[in-house]
């Protein structure tokens, strides 16, 4: 099989003054692979081991004053909550990001290379910054090329490059969408009906904050494998900022705060005789 | 007809405290495959450079592995850079390394302790192919599902995901 190796060469000559390679144990542009007549089912039983972290709500949308994106911070291995502090919305560079479903690890380690080696590097070469377009293709190119393989990456690149705001939708399948609003993971029903149903094109920043806080929050609420913190960043035409983010237990009592209910009779403490 | 499996569980749990200026790393010393005990005696633990220790539990032998893997790539950073690793960056490398091996990958649970560029303590803790984040405390291995809660009531902190910033 031909995997699409762009992302993993290393800048540096092979051989020479400043050369990395030293016995050929660093940074060979492929991935190891088992050497077994089953590659499948050796894959289906190494992931049983590995367990990937997954169960998410992940959502993005463009409006008048440029993206939104948000997302909860839960990472659920079955029924065990392996952690309530996962980033899902990932900083690949000041003026976009990425978003996390799937596999953690797949997602981590693609979007660090997307930042690093392509976006970079393109940078680099072209003495300006990579188009949002440009960069989510070359992620998909990427996925495709190891599509069958096991990986699992669901995840939404947003950002701000010459054209305007830019929103893409990219997953291991090889899938590829432009759209104006997604959603991502398990609670992705939940976070729709909120999203989709308050939706307008022109609203005020803190307006659409809090239209993908309650999304979350939503999403979080009916939703067993998304929880923690609720995080929402803006992306605007000087690159992205974290508006907030806010638990989400928190976030059910500011919005259903408890009333203290009248009762009609109480116990009254009889005083020991 | 049983296919040869070239992974195996020795067992053991690790556990890692950042303090505000220290890290405390444990490991249990039990080596076991299936209900037998191979040794008693084996450390988990590994220090990997003067402000970043690893413990891992899961497979030995990958461990063992990716311990001198690790060595060896610190040795050739001291060479280029003149200077000891930070736990960071060891960090990073760590997660980098694991993925290499994404399609054949390493059976170990790790958690990765020390001190970062300010003294402040950090532990990173990982899954066996390399996602990460920094946390305060973390518990990996056959014992973490039992530890992690008496850390979460022991010690809970803000998560640093919370902004505004709640200490």
């Amino acid at each position: 099989m031909k995997l699409d190796t762009t992302g993993l060469e290393s800048a540096l000559p092979l051989f020479g003054a400043n050369c990395q390679m030293v016995d050929g144990f660093t940074a060979a542009p492929a991935f190891e692979l088992p050497t077994t007549l089953d590659f499948d089912g050796f894959q289906k039983e190494a992931i049983q081991m590995v367990k990937p972290a997954k169960g998410t709500t992940t959502l993005a949308f463009i409006f008048k004053e440029g993206v939104m994106v948000a997302a909860d911070s839960r990472a659920s291995m079955g029924g065990y909550i392996s952690s309530q502090s996962v980033k899902k919305i990932i900083e690949i560079n000041p003026y976009m990001l990425g978003t996390m479903a799937g596999g953690a690890a797949d997602c981590q380690f693609w979007h660090r290379n997307l930042g690093i080696k392509v976006c970079r590097l393109h940078e680099l070469a072209n003495k300006r910054r990579i188009s949002v377009t440009g960069a989510s293709k070359l992620l998909a190119n990427i996925l495709y090329s190891y599509r069958g393989m096991g990986l699992s990456v669901g995840t939404m690149i947003a950002g701000w490059d010459e054209t305007g705001p830019g929103l893409y939708y990219v997953d291991s399948e090889g899938g590829r969408l432009k759209g104006p609003r997604f959603s991502v993971g398990s609670g992705s029903p939940y976070a729709y009906g909120v999203l989709d149903s308050g939706y307008r094109y022109d609203m005020s920043i803190e307006e659409a904050a809090e239209l993908a806080r309650r999304a979350i929050y939503h999403a979080t609420f009916r939703d067993g494998a998304s929880g923690g913190v609720a995080s929402v960043y803006h992306v605007g035409p000087n690159g992205w900022k974290k508006l907030s983010g806010d638990d989400v237990g928190e976030l059910h009592y500011k919005y259903y705060p408890v009333t203290p209910s009248t009762v009609e009779q109480e116990m009254v403490e009889v005083s020991a005789a | 007809m049983s296919r040869f499996s070239p992974y195996d569980n020795n067992g053991g749990s690790c556990v890692a405290i950042a303090g505000a200026d220290y890290c405390v790393i444990a490991s249990d010393t039990r080596m076991s495959t299936g209900y037998n005990i191979l040794t008693r005696d084996h450390s988990k633990i590994y220090k990997l450079a003067d402000k970043c220790i690893l413990a891992s539990s899961g497979f030995q032998a990958d461990m063992k592995a990716l311990q001198k893997l690790l060595a060896a790539r610190h040795l050739i950073y001291q060479h280029q850079h003149n200077k000891q690793m930070s736990c960071p960056a060891m960090g990073q490398l760590l997660s980098n390394t694991l993925y290499y091996k994404r399609f054949f990958p390493y059976y170990t649970f790790n958690v990765l302790g020390g001190l970062d560029n300010e003294g402040k303590g950090c532990v990173y803790t990982y899954d066996a192919v390399g996602s990460y984040e920094r946390v305060g405390y973390s518990a990996q291995g056959s014992g973490s599902v039992l530890i992690m809660p008496f850390l979460d009531n022991q010690l809970k902190s803000p998560s640093p995901l919370l902004l505004p910033a709640q200490v």
